[in-house]
């Protein structure tokens, strides 16, 4: 053990853009202790082939991973494709995280960024197409020194053979005369079947780390005269100061300073816990502002208020007006959904140390072209003297797409002229989230004399994510309908309209976003109207997804897998639901019991198809699917975030539950081979959950379950 | 008024704030960062360590209560990652962002130190306390059940639990701390 303080990250050596080939990158301090043992060290020096891959002289290939890993196993999945195509041996390999850099700019999002299940489908292409670039520069280089022709050399397990003479050389013999060459632009890619590493189930390059205690996350960061503040924010938000009394927080021992900031008050200490004991001390009065009368049932009031009125449309096919008229049947229902935090397991935090000419961040973001924006703008610099150093992130799920940390460290760090560290603790993560919204949907459905739907209407209302960072077109925010708007069934008349609706409470991206709601509604309703019809769930599903393939494979490979259909113990009931998103598809049947006396239920066991095109790392996806099982059974069963006076009523683990081990259920995945381009597998699979779950409680009880979390009330 | 105890098998001292939580004292003042914060509260188990041989929760334990006592964190629980459940985590795969999962392997550990093939039951009872927000919960049962077998076979199949390696050097300035309680 060392009392000397480390920087978890060296100082990084801008490579620049993609033009930085050749470059010989140097000064890596070596791994800290045994725990980069498990890869390969880092090497002296390495050769810049491209922005991703840099070959070094004692043949490691260190891979630049320009997406955040909060757990997705990205990380891992990533370095998989790179040595695919590089033809390089799994043990050379080792990765680190790249820096913030246009090179790096994920083309979904215009910013550098990791989240909407994009990592592994922005990244399949273009990485795949440096590492095959690479592998030609060291196949050509290879060649030069043999003084013979690229065509009679090929590359294979880190080294570049000469198929004549059987001669061969290591990458790290090369590496130097690769990178002088040029880059060579289309080469071509390897077939599928060629593939030896995509697609066989891998270990995470990450584990080793995360077993010893070494990994290094954003609240691991230590720097030589880091100091360590915490904030005292505006419990109402949109709130400010009105003035403070910090006399009896500077007068705790260890306690530095006490600042104002832009999101509230911060102290700064020697250590965390001194600067937590001066917050309690602090006496700050609060300008409230607007939101101080706001509580989830005046919003709940308001939101029901904003869906009685017809809202933009956001899906429209035949006359749902007209056609309703002539319906045989008619439904309707109401559903609604609390905001949510997200509760990732470190909270918030980051590192920050602004100096005169240039600023230095390390953070668990999601977020590094923002997290360099908000850093230049606070610090005063240029974006191009802001280094961002990404973390390990401990649990992301949207919440690090926010840079709300970030600006509070650089602001700390300029304040003070030091490095700091930042620290939310839970009840400030809990309380000062950008929750999933809350949400409200209106039904009704048209049914034929046969008990099909002939019409289906939908209106939601809800606040807008995307409204935060600027006007919205048309009123229209795709991420508060999707998965409404894209109703995959068979209905001929359909209309769904939104209705935009501030609430004065901050929205953002929550593991899958806008289906995370929707995907209730949706597979809720759908099961009212079949039980409205007299037709079993599935088969209605079945039937009305006939002309969607990837829906249907799902369905049914989820059905069959849990004996849909064949009587279950006694007790047992079933749910069933499936869902789009991200390009994925997936179906869950859930079972379960409940005690009506005690109003309780047990989830037994998760039946998961899932199809998400071509899969990297099999046991990624099967890791994914069984932590977003879990992750959404948490939020059904317990997740609500309310509001009271424009506060946020829950704090902590005993007032804001988690699923834990004992209630962990049997999960069965089956995973549809599939040769679509691959999707993101973080999220997908979890929108179908919540309406299974529910479907099955209404299968129990008689009793449709509209509004989240399950209540006791619910399974009387 | 420095407070001595032995940290993973040598003598430490401390001279801080007697009611700083040992949590505080590991991460800040000692610059070890393998034990988590997570909720302050004991809710969540991310700071869970050994305090003579028992899953303790860090964070609202005092520095002053563990005067004499034996810590074990998770940088102490082997060095070289060869620890039965480390072993064991390592071939199940268990970690996904990783960061619950120093506490899941103390609570683990102490768990098998006193029941060497713990039932599912004992598993649950034992695990309750640490929260994964990534979902592992499958795998840390069956890492549990694998790190079991693995102690087994490497004790040729005798039934003790697992001890830590730690545990198992002797420090002589440790004795001396150890007798100030």
């Amino acid at each position: 053990m060392s009392l000397t303080p480390v920087v978890n990250r060296r100082s990084f050596l801008k490579t620049g853009a993609a033009g930085a080939t050749g470059l010989l990158i140097g000064f890596y301090l070596p791994g800290t202790a045994a725990g980069f043992a498990a890869t390969p060290a880092a090497p002296e020096a390495m050769v810049s082939l491209n922005a991703w891959i840099h070959v070094g002289t004692d043949d490691t290939v260190t891979i630049f991973i320009d997406k955040s890993e909060m757990g997705q196993s990205i990380l891992t999945g990533l370095a998989m494709i790179a040595a695919e195509e590089l033809e390089c041996d799994w043990k050379n390999v080792r990765t680190e995280f790249a820096p913030a850099d246009k090179v790096y700019i994920n083309p979904r999002f215009g910013v550098q960024g990791t989240g909407g299940s994009s990592g592994t489908p922005t990244s399949w292409g273009p990485l795949r197409n440096a590492s095959a670039s690479a592998r030609m520069m060291l196949t050509q280089a290879a060649a030069k020194q043999w003084g013979v022709p690229t065509s009679q050399c090929r590359a294979e397990n880190s080294t570049i053979l000469h198929v004549p003479s059987l001669r061969r050389l290591n990458y790290g013999n090369v590496a130097d005369a690769a990178g002088k060459l040029p880059v060579p632009q289309n080469v071509p890619l390897k077939e599928p079947k060629q593939f030896h590493t995509i697609g066989k189930p891998t270990k995470r390059l990450d584990t080793p780390q995360k077993v010893d205690g070494t990994a290094q996350y954003g609240i691991d960061s230590r720097l030589p005269g880091m100091l360590y503040a915490v904030v005292e924010r505006c419990p109402v938000f949109g709130g400010k100061v009105a003035s403070f009394d910090a006399g009896r927080a500077k007068a705790i021992s260890g306690v530095k300073d006490v600042i104002q900031i832009s999101t509230g008050i911060a102290v700064i200490a020697d250590n965390t816990w001194t600067a937590m004991q001066g917050r309690k001390a602090l006496d700050v009065k609060w300008d409230e502002g607007t939101n101080a009368n706001v509580s989830s049932a005046s919003i709940a009031k308001l939101l029901a208020e904003r869906a009685s009125q017809p809202g933009v449309i956001a899906r429209q096919e035949g006359n749902a007006a007209s056609q309703m008229e002539t319906a045989a049947k008619k439904i309707e229902a109401v559903y609604e959904v609390p905001f949510l935090a997200h509760a990732t397991m470190e909270p918030q935090n980051c590192t920050a140390h602004v100096r005169v000419d240039r600023c230095d961040v390390w953070a668990p973001t999601q977020a590094q072209t923002n997290a360099q924006s908000i850093a230049a703008k606070i610090s005063g610099l240029e974006p191009k003297s802001v280094f961002i150093h990404t973390t390990f992130l401990g649990g992301g799920f949207g919440r690090r797409f926010e840079i709300d940390f970030v600006g509070e460290a650089v602001e700390v760090s300029k304040a003070m002229n030091a490095p700091v560290k930042v620290t939310w603790s839970r009840e400030d993560d809990m309380q000062h989230d950008y929750y999933r919204t809350v949400s409200h949907a209106r039904f009704t459905a048209g049914l034929n004399a046969e008990g099909w739907p002939m019409v289906w209407t939908n209106r939601i209302a809800c606040p807008s994510i995307l409204a935060r960072f600027g006007p919205v077109k048309d009123n229209l925010d795709g991420r508060s309908v999707e998965g409404c708007d894209s109703v995959p069934y068979d209905i001929p008349n359909i209309l769904v309209d939104y209705q935009m609706t501030d609430v004065g409470i901050p929205v953002g991206f929550w593991r899958s976003v806008g289906n995370s709601q929707n995907g209730f509604f949706l597979e809720s309703f759908i099961d009212e109207v079949a039980t409205a019809g007299n037709k079993d769930p599935y088969e209605l599903r079945r039937r009305l997804l006939s002309k969607s393939p990837r829906h249907f494979a799902v369905l049914q490979t989820a059905a069959q897998n849990a004996g849909w259909g064949k009587p279950l113990p006694s007790g047992r009931f079933r749910g069933i639901a499936v869902v789009s998103a991200y390009s994925g598809y997936v179906a869950h049947v859930i079972e379960i019991s409940v005690d009506r006396k005690d109003r309780t239920l047990k989830v037994h066991r998760v039946v998961c198809a899932l199809d998400c095109g071509r899969i990297v790392n099999p046991s990624s996806i099967d890791a994914q699917a069984r932590s977003s099982i879990i992750y959404v059974l948490t939020a059904a069963l317990y997740g609500a975030i309310t509001i009271d006076q424009g506060r946020v009523q829950q704090h902590n683990f005993n007032d804001y539950q988690m699923l834990r081990i004992h209630e962990t259920p049997q999960m069965d995945v089956h995973v549809i081979s599939s040769e679509e381009p691959p999707t993101g597998a973080g999220e997908f699979v979890v929108p179908p959950i919540a309406p299974a779950l529910c479907n099955a409680i209404f299968a129990a009880t008689g009793k449709r379950v509209r509004r989240l979390p399950v209540r006791p009330e619910d399974l009387a | 008024m420095a407070i001595q105890f032995t940290l993973n098998g040598k003598a430490q001292a401390v001279d801080v704030n007697p009611d700083m939580p040992l949590l505080w004292v590991l991460r800040d003042t000692l610059g070890m960062t393998g034990t988590k914060f997570g909720c302050g509260m004991a809710l969540c188990g991310a700071c869970t360590v050994h305090v003579d041989g028992e899953a303790t929760r860090s964070c609202v334990t005092p520095i002053s209560s563990i005067s004499g006592k034996k810590i074990t964190t998770i940088e102490g629980l082997s060095p070289d990652r060869g620890h039965p459940v480390q072993r064991a985590w390592i071939e199940v795969d268990v970690p996904q962002c990783g960061y619950c999962q120093s506490g899941q392997i103390m609570s683990a550990s102490a768990l098998l130190s006193k029941k060497a093939q713990p039932s599912d039951a004992e598993i649950d009872a034992a695990m309750k306390g640490n929260i994964c927000r990534c979902g592992t919960y499958e795998r840390i049962r069956e890492a549990i059940h694998r790190a079991a077998q693995l102690h087994t076979a490497a004790a040729g199949g005798e039934q003790t639990g697992v001890r830590e390696a730690a545990e198992n050097q002797r420090d002589p300035e440790a004795a001396v701390v150890g007798g100030a309680a």
